[in-house]
């Protein structure tokens, strides 16, 4: 019994670890004072002044334009090379994943200035297209280790038995290989655009003067402190995005069927 | 006899190295239930896979009624597979599946929907349509499996070892269901197993593989009694199989002992093998026997009593209805048709029996 | 007799389409933006303002300052990454026998505080740790002594055990999951108490998914320069700073990109234990 509450004591202590900053955030965003130190009473003008602030905005719209971007290329082509290892030999195969893991493995600061060494050795114009081919680079691996348990788990004679009654090889692969593949190339893409989101290391090292995403501009705003708005566009992001977890996860369950 | 539906012709196929089908020549008669029988890796599948399009030959062609479909895409054959462990497609109903290759050939709804109802009632699943695959066991998976082919009005239905996965009570029931149904269709089933049972309940003609070679090609009644080699002879239940001599026609040597036979045309002092079903070994007093022996091992195993006699330096399988303890002296008796002759090979690859059903 | 059986003959795996065109575009992509961006590290960690060959650039981890900052980094995320561990394997063990679904469970550790900005919640330690922030307060109505850690290496591990604990949770929670809970019972039914069970049978077993953990804590919690420079104040420098200002502020990629290769060497240090303890790469954690 004493067992059981300790159990549960312990999960919470860590939930309020992970979570306090969070709730700090989300109160500070209702915080009337301009200065994180103390409570000047409730208010929600940040969130009015927000959507006027250009300045925010426009790194929101970068922000949500190079994840949703490199997300959805890191996806094909993540895909695309997790299907063709099917055929390869052991050896080959080997070779690719060990590629798949250097940027999972590397530290993000060598990433960052490895492409940024890159980018100014071919003398590339830092600005948006540097933290598109960026991001797109360090998301192709989650896209790869979320499809390939999917295609561990294909039966091959599913595709064989679609060509077998009738279906063209495209048909057969796309009628049935890709809807069982369906919840995985999700995944991946779901988690290339939470990492491309919240990714400011990379970004740093490969973005040009001109141009800010939501991670560096924080980060050029630390010294002089945080503009409030930040928390409110911040407080407005995580709860929508936990309201929709909420509707994923209890919407009813009659059609499912994994 | 009616015509050849499917001739195999010096079919030839390798994985790198190793050769896995070696000039095959095999055919198939329309309405016929023709089984491919032998060991893992005996090439059974392999042919299976090669008249289904699923692989080409190295060499040799695949004629279908009479026309060349060796390079013929498996969606363009008009047979249909019925695969190992079923192959449904995990995120289609049941109705879904069934329509599949109705679909693809762009039939009307309402033939469709009409298709699909026959298919389930024939294989008795009335109802299932709207299920999905994994809410199904695994004996009405493997009738969906056969519904979702058969709606396709093949030719010919390729099976691939489909009861494999089924306990043994399901499996005798899918048996009969599967000849019923093969009567009912009237179309031809080609089946692949390593069940020498399953083979013998339900084909027309059977096919015993080894090493990528046929070995015998023949009705179930004649492959069990009349085994061509000791490969076939072992594989299709326990037999005795006995170096000997044929001394001359209809007498052959067994252990010293000369026994009449009804085999001729082996020749005169040529070395052969015996082949006896342990139910034709007669025990009876020693003194009326051919051989002496005793026997070592008595089990009981319902229907008969399984026994081994040691004679000459040979253990004898016998299989009796009578129960002789075990130390007692028998006599061995086996009747003349009860022998069965083969030639004794002078490779394992010679084993191979040029084919002509 | 003929009782042997030929070596089953596998049928060749399914190409869908054309494999190595499949393979192209990844080929080319991993090429371009992985190898030959790490080659030009290599490239400018050996060369001088000149491009001429020189190990100074390396060899300068040597100096006081860049050794001083190797060793603080070295000392300070091997505490946290113990510390991660300390705190992960109980969590692991208790989420690992609930049979919460594992998905809701990354999700709500892992991925779900990823959508506040990973910046803006470290700096949310700061408005907690402050002297008369949330948590002393809470401190002082317990009537227990203040917490003054901000500005300090304290504050700095503790940044990293925040940003890093997922990391060493979820290869833990895969390696225990993996375990037979008969394994377990075999355990106690051969007489063994719960402390025995989880010393011989439970901690051995799950000893990948501890390598994998410490491995996946250690790399950025070594080469971070952000946690230092929100939690740190501006006087502790970590050799992840010293990399940055190399780049960003004196503009001596040649240093910068020697001092990374000294840090790579720890990196696959790291790969090669990874590689050697955890070959089923059940660690890596996604």
């Amino acid at each position: 019994m004493i067992q059981k509450y300790a159990k549960k004591f312990y999960i919470a202590l860590i939930f309020i670890f992970m979570y306090a900053p969070i709730a700090t955030l989300i109160v500070l965003s209702f915080n009337a004072s301009k200065t994180r130190a103390k409570w000047g009473g409730f208010t929600l003008q940040w969130y009015g002044r927000l959507f006027s602030n250009r300045d925010i905005m426009q790194a929101l719209s970068n922000t949500l334009l190079i994840a949703l971007l490199s997300a959805v290329i890191a996806t094909l082509i993540g895909t695309v090379a997790t299907l063709s290892i099917q055929g390869m030999k052991r050896r080959h195969r080997a070779i690719f994943m060990g590629i798949t893991n250097i940027p999972m493995l590397n530290a993000e600061i060598v990433t960052g200035i490895s492409l940024m060494l890159l980018f100014l050795t071919i003398r590339a114009r830092f600005g948006f297209y540097t933290i598109l081919l960026s991001h797109i680079t360090f998301n192709i691996p989650y896209v790869i280790l979320s499809v390939m348990p999917r295609t561990k788990q294909l039966n091959p004679s599913v595709y064989e038995a679609a060509l077998d009654l009738g279906a063209s090889r495209a048909q057969a692969f796309f009628k049935v290989v890709f809807p069982d593949l369906l919840p995985g190339i999700l995944s991946g893409f779901l988690m290339a655009f939470t990492m491309s989101l919240d990714d400011f290391i990379i970004t740093h090292f490969t973005k040009g003067p001109g141009i800010d995403t939501l991670s560096t501009k924080i980060y050029t705003e630390v010294k002089k402190g945080i503009k409030p708005e930040m928390y409110a566009l911040s407080t407005l992001i995580f709860l929508s995005v936990l309201i929709l977890l909420i509707l994923v996860n209890y919407r009813p369950k009659a059609n499912e069927h994994a | 006899m009616s015509a050849r539906l499917i001739d195999l012709q010096h079919i030839t196929k390798r994985y790198n190295d190793n050769t896995v089908l070696d000039d095959m020549n095999l055919y198939i008669r329309e309405n016929e239930f023709l089984t491919l029988l032998g060991p893992s890796g005996c090439g059974k599948t392999t042919t299976l896979r090669i008249i289904g399009g699923f692989e080409k030959p190295d060499e040799g062609i695949v004629c279908f009624n009479g026309q060349d479909i060796t390079s013929l895409p498996p969606n363009k054959r008009r047979l249909n597979t019925v695969f190992q462990k079923y192959a449904l497609f995990p995120h289609m109903t049941i109705a879904e599946n069934i329509a599949f290759g109705l679909k693809i050939s762009k039939k009307s709804k309402s033939y469709i929907d009409d298709k699909i109802k026959y298919a389930l009632k024939l294989v008795n699943l009335d109802g299932f349509g709207g299920r999905m695959p994994d809410s199904l066991s695994g004996g009405q998976q493997q009738r969906i499996a056969i519904a979702r082919a058969i709606v396709n009005e093949p030719k010919l239905l390729l099976l691939d070892e489909p009861l494999g996965a089924l306990d043994l009570k399901l499996r005798q029931d899918m048996q009969y269901e599967l000849i019923r149904l093969k009567n009912e269709l009237g179309i031809t089933f080609i089946y692949v197993t390593h069940d020498q049972e399953e083979a013998l309940t339900m084909s027309d003609t059977i096919v015993v593989m080894n090493q990528g070679y046929i070995q015998q090609i023949g009705t179930p009644e004649k492959i069990y009694n009349e085994p061509e080699n000791a490969f076939v002879a072992d594989f299709i239940g326990d037999s005795n199989i006995i170096a000997s001599t044929m001394i001359q026609d209809e007498l052959v040597e067994i252990l010293g002992a000369r026994f009449v036979c009804v085999d001729k045309g082996f020749g005169i002092q040529k070395p052969v093998d015996v082949v006896i079903r342990p139910e034709d070994v007669d025990l009876v007093n020693p003194e009326e026997g051919a051989l002496e022996g005793v026997v070592t091992h008595l089990i009981f195993k319902g229907v008969h009593y399984e026994m081994e006699v040691t004679a000459n330096g040979f253990e004898w399988l016998v299989h009796s209805t009578d129960m002789f303890p075990v130390g007692t002296r028998v006599g061995i008796r086996v009747d003349p048709f009860d022998i069965q002759i083969m030639n004794k090979p002078a490779s394992e690859d010679e084993e191979a029996v040029t084919i002509d059903a | 007799m003929h009782k042997t059986v030929r070596k089953k003959t596998e049928p060749p795996k399914i190409t869908y389409f054309n494999g190595r065109l499949l393979t192209a575009p990844y080929l080319f992509w991993s090429v371009a933006f992985i190898i030959i961006p790490l080659c030009m590290i290599f490239y400018y960690g050996l060369t001088d303002q000149d491009m001429a060959f020189t190990l100074q650039n390396i060899t300068s981890i040597a100096t006081p300052e860049h050794a001083k900052a190797l060793w603080l980094s070295i000392a300070l995320s091997l505490v946290s990454t113990a510390i991660c561990l300390v705190l992960a394997y109980p969590l692991a063990l208790i989420l690992a026998r609930k049979n919460v679904s594992q998905h809701s469970f990354i999700v709500l550790i892992f991925i779900l505080p990823m959508w506040m900005n990973f910046l803006l919640r470290t700096l949310a330690w700061q408005t907690l740790l402050e002297k008369t922030g949330v948590i002393n307060s809470v401190l002082q109505f317990l009537h227990l002594p203040a917490l003054n850690i901000i500005n300090t290496p304290g504050a700095i591990i503790l940044g990293m055990v925040y940003n890093f604990l997922p990391f060493m949770v979820l290869p833990l929670y895969n390696s225990l999951t993996k375990i037979d809970p008969n394994v377990i019972n075999a355990a106690y039914d051969l007489g063994a108490n719960a402390m025995q069970t989880f010393l011989r049978v439970i901690f051995p077993l799950s000893i990948p998914g501890v390598i994998s953990g410490i491995t996946m804590v250690f790399v950025p919690a070594l080469t971070t320069f952000v946690i230092s420079n929100l939690l740190g104040g501006s006087k502790i420098l970590l050799i992840g700073n010293v990399i940055e200002q190399e780049f960003t502020q004196a503009s001596n990629w040649h240093l910068g990109s020697g001092l990374s290769i000294v840090l790579m060497a720890f990196i696959i240090l790291n790969m090669v234990l990874t590689a050697v303890f955890d070959k089923n790469g059940e660690g890596t954690a996604l």
